[in-house]
């Protein structure tokens, strides 16, 4: 069974700290389509459309029939181990450093048999087991083999948490604790076994309830942090930076105009201070100390998070300037998690639906609860996925964006 | 006669017979501005980016980019930037006239009671008062409202507000009307964020340093410092505001001439 | 109802050629080609104008193929393949050139296979070997073949009872064959109880169930019995040849080869059985595989290759002598040259002029490729039978 991941010792100040290595990333496009669901903690295996076989590895034609009606579709991952084996030697630098590492081959319920990454706790086979689909270190998609049932602590499994970004025993910063979302997320990451939680506050003349009493758990401390001002965001780097191991942008600037309902652009232009160069200043802030330490031991540097809004896949008229900053944001997101690539820094992109809070005061219900939006933030590192729709509104208009973009526009023009 | 004034001035300085106290605030991005409702259009903050700094962006040379709103740091305002004043003539930064730009400054010192009270109102019993000891208030003169406010470096303290708004001191409607009506002052200084009292709002009118002197064509100096080492009176105040076309306002350097048998400090 | 496939009635291998496989090379795939090329050459007295066919084996010629090695050596043939298929290399190519000369497309087929290992090769090799290598396997950091065959030796281990011994024996007795090669990489004998304590390298394999990567080539000429006598060369006949991609699909995991569906074909063809070989040369790149083919070309049963194992002997003079100039397990494994140890070493033991020890009298010998894992297992099989061209026979 798994040993519970201990509190990671200190540094060794003496010692240099690994670069950061990542697994092989090279895949054919039609494979990505495996990474396109694993990124949402989906595992779908490609389906023919008229022979009903399932393909593994991923094709671009059914191996049964020929037909190239393959659907990517839902699989439970339900599987018999068939084999193990332990690596003791590769070629890849990432897997050098990490031997001895367990691999396996799983002949899925549904067809395919396939070799996948093996939990610790996986007993030898013959053995049922689960497959999921995970993204790896290099973002890509991987199989991995996970006990029928959940063991106690499985979780710390070493292979495992290479796939995740589990808040325990790291260090967060958190960039607007004056907000309820931001207030939720500092609890809910200390409630996840965070080591400590830095809390960043702008204009501290304007007080906001509830910062004093974040304040005063032991976890948690307040750093002065507003977005829009680069040498408060580089103050912070200099003094933090190289520790952070997960950043939480939660911080943005919300008004309910649309073009016309709001002459001039002053809204507009503190929305993208906040929420699209904000987060450009971040990045460039401590981006860099966090890409060098995607290797360091156990607590490592593990994710970046983004807090955007589903309204940054589609406008939303009524928001319509905050739609646009948050798609800004989205755009530089997906260049930053380009860039974060190579460090193994999983870069995670939230898409709320409407948070119940002051800006949102006249949607209708359903509105996201910001303790259930931490709390879907802190399973996201738990699980490793990178593109998070909490809630049923995001749910509802990730589905209709899906199926047809130009028609949600149409939609929410009313 | 002409030349000798100005070369008096210039060896005055020369000998340190005239000191010259900056009562200026130094722009950073930690420098508090008014806070409006967050509806409400707000005021920028003052924000600065680097253009280049020796390096790559530019080989041999230091430089930055700054932003910030009319009203922002230690900043005049203009009868433009008021309702009140909006159709005088001369309104706005570009065209008063600059000979208001170099004026005496009267002293009005309200520390203690401000210490005292957050809250504490200027009124026109505190000013004919003032003037029993130092004389009466001269035409065309500036007036600033001494509170040592500029001493509390901590934002916080600075803009002191509370789940009812700000609580900084400020002068009351008469006292207001008295100065521009009675005394015709050039313009009312502060060393809070604002001419007006923190609960000024809910003052009738509101805001009234705004209002009447704005409508009578007097301006405004906020953010001041240093006030502390001027005289009751006698100090020369030289506050020029940036030359921006219809402005409302501008951040600005204020200096202020004072005798050194004079200076406070 | 299918036509039965005409034997092969006339056709010969000729002038086994190697050259001697090195670690590491500064060369590229064309050099050892082009040496290997000169050696067919000089063996066989024959002036470059005669070789009138070719084909290629390799993996490390990017971005050429076989065309681009004939202007790079000069050639101008009128028969022309690449067959960069590996373990299967060599049977494939003996098969179509056997019909080219047959049908009289080329008089005489020059059949190469090699390849250069620099120090980054053999990564870059497996990193990108195929899509569903490159998809699936290659970022579980199997590190090329290793663990894709680890997982079906411990399945075949599971399966069968086959024990580490008993691929110790073979590795054994393929390093004491190999003692009297002197291109072997491998010079020191092996012990059993070297072989078990090896390091392990992707459990249950360890150190010695792998094949070391090195530079190197191999090569051999097809053409009528007729030619090859006119030109005063030894031979070996080609009796019978087979090969099979892609069987057993359906298989979750690797137990069993194509020879399964087609040995029947193969010994039906040559009018042979098992037991009349002399010698068998199985690929080797891991023993596992020569268990399979032990069983899949009819020497036991299925899953009774490890007992098989155990009450034979192997080394030249032994029960059933295998992999007779030590196999790739004990020479190196020079890429697609790999793919024709067996042959060439067989054509070497029927003619009478092998590297290290001959097999006494032999007179019929096996020669089975095996090959392509490009996911999860090996795709390609072959097998040939060759037969010593007894004078007038």
């Amino acid at each position: 069974m798994t040993a519970p991941l201990e509190r990671p010792r200190r540094k060794n100040p003496v010692l240099r700290t690994r670069l950061p290595t990542t697994p092989p990333a090279a895949r054919s496009r039609v494979a990505l389509g495996l990474t396109a669901a694993a990124a949402l903690g989906r595992f779908e295996l490609q389906v023919c459309r008229d022979c009903g076989a399932v393909q593994y590895p991923p094709r671009e034609a059914c191996h049964a029939c020929l037909s190239e009606r393959l659907d990517w579709r839902a699989q439970d991952g339900a599987g018999e181990l068939l084999a193990e084996t332990v690596l003791h030697h590769g070629l890849e630098l990432y897997y050098r450093e990490r031997v001895p590492w367990r691999i396996g081959t799983v002949r899925l319920d549904c067809g395919p048999a396939v070799v996948a990454h093996l939990h610790g706790d996986c007993p030898a086979p013959p053995a049922r087991v689960r497959v999921r689909a995970c993204l790896d270190r290099a973002g890509q998609a991987a199989l991995f083999a996970i006990p029928e049932k959940d063991t106690p602590s499985m979780a710390d499994d070493r292979q495992l948490r290479e796939m995740t970004c589990d808040p325990q025993h790291r260090k967060i910063l958190v960039t607007d604790g004056k907000t309820a979302l931001g207030q939720a997320l500092v609890r809910a990451f200390v409630a996840a076994g965070a080591e400590l939680v830095w809390v960043g506050h702008a204009e501290p003349w304007k007080r906001a309830p509830g910062l004093d009493a974040l304040a005063a758990l032991p976890q948690s401390t307040l750093v002065p942090l507003d977005l829009t001002d680069a040498r408060s965001v580089e103050n912070l780097a200099a003094a933090i930076g190289g520790k952070v191991d997960i950043l939480v942008n939660n911080a943005e600037h919300h008004r309910t105009f649309g073009i016309e309902a709001r002459r001039g652009i002053d809204a507009a232009r503190a929305e993208m201070d906040v929420n699209y160069f904000g987060l450009l200043r971040l990045a460039q802030a401590f981006a860099p100390a966090l890409r060098a330490r995607g290797a360091d031991g156990a607590a490592s540097a593990a994710a970046w998070v983004n807090v955007l809004s589903i309204f940054a896949l589609a406008n939303f008229p009524p928001h319509g300037t905050y739609s646009a900053s948050k798609a800004a944001a989205h755009s530089a997101a997906q260049c930053l998690r380009a860039e974060m690539r190579g460090s193994g820094v999983r870069v995670v992109n939230v898409f709320p639906g409407p948070i119940d809070d002051e800006w949102n005061q006249l949607l209708l219900p359903p509105k996201l609860a910001p303790g259930g939006l931490a709390n879907a933030i802190v399973a996201a590192l738990r699980s490793g996925v990178e593109d998070v729709y909490p809630g049923d509104v995001a749910q509802d208009w990730l589905a209709r964006w899906r199926d047809n973009p130009k028609a949600l526009e149409r939609e929410v023009a009313g | 006669m002409s030349a000798s004034v100005l070369s008096d001035l210039v060896s005055g300085l020369a000998a340190g017979r005239i000191r010259v106290i900056d009562l200026t605030r130094t722009l950073a991005p930690e420098l508090p501005q008014i806070v409006l409702p967050p509806e409400l259009g707000q005021c920028w903050p003052f924000r600065i980016e680097e253009v280049s700094r020796y390096d790559e962006r530019g080989p041999a040379w230091y430089w930055n980019n700054f932003s910030c709103g009319e009203h922002t740091g230690t900043h005049f305002d203009a009868p433009i930037h008021w309702v009140s004043g909006r159709d005088l003539p001369g309104n706005s930064v570009d065209t008063l006239p600059v000979e208001h730009l170099v004026a005496p400054a009267c002293v009005v010192d309200c520390s203690a009671e401000a210490a005292a009270d957050a809250d504490f109102l200027l009124t026109v019993d505190f000013l004919r008062a003032w003037e029993a000891r130092h004389g009466r208030i001269p035409p065309r003169a500036w007036v600033l409202m001494r509170t040592d406010w500029s001493k509390r470096t901590d934002p916080v303290a600075y803009q002191n507000f509370d789940e009812s708004g700000q609580h900084t001191p400020g002068p009351d409607v008469e006292a207001v009307k008295f100065l521009v009506h009675e005394r015709d002052v050039l313009g009312f200084g502060s060393e809070a964020i604002g001419t007006d009292a923190g609960q000024a709002a809910h003052f009738r009118p509101p805001y009234p340093c705004h209002y009447f002197m704005h409508g009578s064509g007097r301006y405004g100096l906020q953010c001041l410092t240093n006030l502390d080492r001027l005289p009751p009176t006698g100090a020369v105040l030289i506050c020029p505001p940036l030359k921006i076309r219809q402005g409302s306002g501008s951040p600005l350097r204020v200096l202020a001439l004072v005798a050194a048998d004079a200076a406070g400090v | 109802m299918t036509r039965a496939r005409r034997g092969y009635e006339d056709v010969v291998a000729a002038v086994p050629v190697t050259v001697p496989y090195v670690r590491f090379s500064i060369r590229g795939a064309h050099w050892f080609i082009g040496r290997a090329l000169a050696g067919l050459l000089r063996d066989s007295g024959l002036r470059k104008e005669a070789i009138d066919g070719l084909c290629v084996a390799s993996f490390t010629l990017a971005p050429d193929t076989a065309i681009g090695v004939a202007q790079h050596l000069g050639l101008a043939p009128r028969w022309l393949d690449f067959v960069p298929m590996g373990g299967a290399a060599a049977v494939i190519a003996l098969r179509r050139a056997a019909r080219a000369v047959e049908s009289g497309d080329a008089e005489v087929v020059a059949c190469v296979a090699g390849d250069t290992n620099s120090v980054d090769t053999f990564r870059q090799g497996t990193a990108g070997f195929s899509q569903f290598a490159r998809d699936a396997v290659y970022p579980y950091g199997s590190g090329g073949p290793n663990a894709s065959f680890a997982l079906l030796t411990a399945h075949y281990m599971r399966a069968f009872g086959a024990r580490r011994e008993d691929f110790g024996r073979l590795c054994v007795a393929q390093r004491a064959n190999a003692l009297a090669n002197p291109h072997a990489l491998f010079k020191q004998p092996l012990t059993l109880e070297q072989y078990l304590s090896a390091r392990p390298v992707a459990e249950p394999l360890h150190l010695f169930d792998c094949v070391m990567p090195c530079a190197g080539a191999e090569a051999f000429l097809v053409m009528r019995r007729s030619r090859a006598e006119a030109q005063g060369l030894r031979c070996a006949r080609l009796l019978a040849a087979i090969e099979r991609h892609n069987a057993f699909a359906a298989d979750p995991i690797q137990f069993r080869g194509g020879w399964a569906l087609d040995r029947d074909e193969l010994y039906a063809q040559a009018g042979t059985a098992p037991a009349d070989m002399d010698l068998v040369e199985l690929y080797d790149d891991y023993p596992v595989i020569v268990l399979m083919q032990l069983e899949d070309l009819g020497f036991c049963a299925k899953g009774e290759a490890p007992a098989f194992v155990r009450s034979n002997t192997f080394t030249v003079d032994g029960s059933l002598p295998l992999n007779t100039s030590g196999g790739q397990l004990s020479t190196g494994q020079a890429g697609t040259a790999g793919g024709f140890l067996g042959m060439v070493e067989a054509i070497r033991q029927l003619t009478d002029q092998p590297l290290g020890a001959p097999v006494p009298g032999a007179k019929l010998g096996l020669v089975s490729g095996f090959g392509m894992v490009t996911y999860d297992r090996g795709l390609s099989s072959g097998a040939a039978i060759l037969a010593r061209a007894e004078a007038g026979g």
